[in-house]
């Protein structure tokens, strides 16, 4: 890859915490706002960057419902696939907002988000563990989050420094 | 009547020129400080939980005066893979609270009365202070921009005098962001080799060299009996607060040295070595980190800066950005009081760090991408609504006078 885009993915990559205005990077790589543009929709377009993420603490809002549950999932791979196929029918879902293959005492860790703890439950009942080739379910609710993504929740950075220093 | 009980040389030092915009900024509220000479980073977890640890195993009792050993030796194998330098651990190395202290002791350590130190400027503002308290004369070499403000072999010859004993080196240097390569470095060695001059060398942004590799006065050939090297933790591992820095110098300067830390300082505190010490051992992955974003800010403000008509020579190392402020009609200091009140941002006037950076300003890029951003936006307002209008300078300088600051400012470049 040249140079210029792999140094715009790690600005973008190293800065998520963050919005860069495409100004700011266009006067960061001395280049125009125009070629800035090209550059990330290339970078979309090569699927490279794969989307946008907003980080929202929804505790602070009213808006705060949602569950939050991890499932353990065992699974029967399966000749010539191993686990490809049973991973990318899970990540079909809408519920379903992460789904790693694991090693240890499970195979598939999947993310999912309810509106309700019923609801998610059902969920796993219904669709998850009743998929052919799944073995087992064990369900996890996650109770607070404290970091995520890198960023620490209610951790407001303070500004200690003195205004002026030599 | 009593009689004055104060030192008159040190009562006689003018204040930093930066004391009175310190408590100028202080007093408002909103300001984006482009003023701050240390990291925005809170220093690496890992390093505090080391102290923290170290307090809760005990570690509190003086440490030897020279600092502990196991420090003494990790800085020692630190400057062996760095620069190929070989010093003593048990002789040849101090841990000090802060590069300060280590440039304070190398002084005194070395200048008798009327001893000469040559201090290339525009540079850190406690060097010609500390040398006059250590009882030395001072000369000052103007650098220029169209050296990129770099000390030139010419320069250094013309200054010297039968008196000079002292170089002082800081590169990178604070406030002009100038790195100085092997090559030229080499063509001041020859002379501070012919001239029998001892090189005191400040190398506190050595890490912070985003361009070429730095290079160690010490390092050069027959330099390393002539130099005392001077670092610290503050700038590559952000740990301004602890205060640890060290010095490796000579046997003989060494001891010298080590005598009135020892009777002065007695030893660094304890839990700002132990931290020090993490740092040396596993802190080289999150200050790559640190330069990194330094280095990504560091274009965006050079370039910012270039195009909103404060045109800006590429700094190499540091995190400063020194612009020109002349397509203004200000001096340094009217500019900065000026940028406070109108826009509430604040930089520090180049005149702070010697005569020769008047016309200047130094804009630490040590703050988030978002800051630097709104700071060149309210700096773009400024220049604009400043440049090209004669007959404006009297206006400015009462201005400058009503905020507190002296038009022709004063600082300790002026002494």
């Amino acid at each position: 890859m040249e140079g210029i885009k792999l140094r715009l993915l790690q600005v973008l990559d190293q800065n998520q915490h963050q919005r860069i205005e495409t100004k700011t990077l266009a006067t960061m790589f001395n280049i125009s706002v125009a070629e800035v543009e090209k550059l990330i929709r290339e970078l979309e377009e090569e699927k490279i960057i794969l989307g946008y993420v907003t980080l929202i603490d929804w505790e602070k809002t009213d808006n705060n419902n949602n569950i939050t549950a991890i499932i353990d999932v065992k699974v029967t791979p399966q000749r010539e696939v191993g686990f490809d196929t049973v991973a990318k029918r899970i990540c079909r879902f809408p519920e379903v907002k992460n789904v790693y293959l694991m090693s240890g005492s499970y195979d598939l860790s999947v993310v999912i988000e309810g509106s309700s703890m019923k609801k998610v439950a059902f969920f796993v009942a219904e669709k998850l563990a009743s998929l052919e080739n799944v073995q087992s379910t064990v369900t996890h609710f996650l109770l607070k989050k404290y970091k995520k993504d890198g960023i620490i929740f209610g951790d407001e950075k303070k500004e200690h420094r003195l205004v002026v220093s030599p | 009547m009593s009689r004055s009980f104060v030192n008159k040389t040190i009562a006689g030092l003018p204040p930093s020129g930066i004391r009175k915009f310190f408590d100028l900024a202080s007093s408002m509220q909103g300001v984006i400080s482009l003023g701050v000479g240390e990291p925005d980073f809170v220093t690496p977890w890992h390093i505090r939980e080391a102290c923290v640890y170290s307090l809760e195993k005990g570690y509190t009792s003086y440490t030897p005066n020279s600092g502990l050993k196991e420090l003494r030796e990790i800085l020692v194998a630190y400057l062996r893979d760095k620069y190929q330098l070989n010093y003593d651990s048990s002789r040849e190395i101090i841990v000090t609270v802060g590069a300060s202290e280590a440039i304070d002791i190398a002084l005194r350590a070395v200048l008798n009365p009327g001893d000469e130190v040559i201090i290339p400027e525009p540079c850190f503002v406690s060097y010609k202070p500390c040398a006059l308290m250590a009882g030395g004369t001072v000369k000052v070499i103007n650098t220029k921009e169209a050296d990129q403000f770099k000390l030139t072999a010419a320069a250094l010859k013309k200054a010297i005098a039968p008196q000079t004993k002292v170089l002082l080196l800081s590169y990178p240097n604070n406030p002009t962001g100038a790195v100085m390569t092997g090559k030229e470095l080499l063509a001041i060695a020859e002379i501070v080799e012919e001239k029998d001059l001892l090189v005191i060398t400040d190398e506190i942004y050595s890490e912070l060299t985003y361009e070429g590799e730095f290079v160690s006065f010490a390092s050069l050939p027959g330099m390393k009996k002539r130099t005392i090297l001077i670092n610290g933790f503050s700038k590559a591992f952000a740990m301004t607060g602890w205060r640890i820095g060290f010095t490796a110098a000579p046997e003989e300067i060494a001891g010298v040295m080590a005598k009135i830390h020892q009777y002065a300082i007695m030893c660094a505190p304890v839990m700002a070595q132990m931290a020090a010490l993490e740092a040396l051992k596993n802190g080289a992955a999150e200050m790559e980190r640190m330069v990194e974003q330094y280095d990504q800010r560091r274009h965006l403000i050079v370039n910012g800066l270039n195009r909103i008509g404060l045109p800006c020579f590429k700094p190499e190392g540091a995190f400063y950005a020194f612009p020109s402020i002349r397509a203004t009609s200000f001096n340094s200091q009217e500019f900065c009081a000026k940028l406070l009140q109108e826009e509430k941002v604040a930089v520090v006037p180049g005149d702070a760090f010697g005569a020769c950076g008047e016309g200047y300003i130094r804009c630490s890029y040590a703050a988030s991408i978002g800051d630097i951003n709104e700071a060149l936006n309210r700096m773009e307002r400024f220049v604009r609504r400043h440049t090209g209008r004669a007959g404006r300078r009297i206006i400015d300088s009462a201005a400058s006078d009503a905020a507190g600051i002296p038009a022709g400012g004063s600082s300790i470049s002026r002494a």
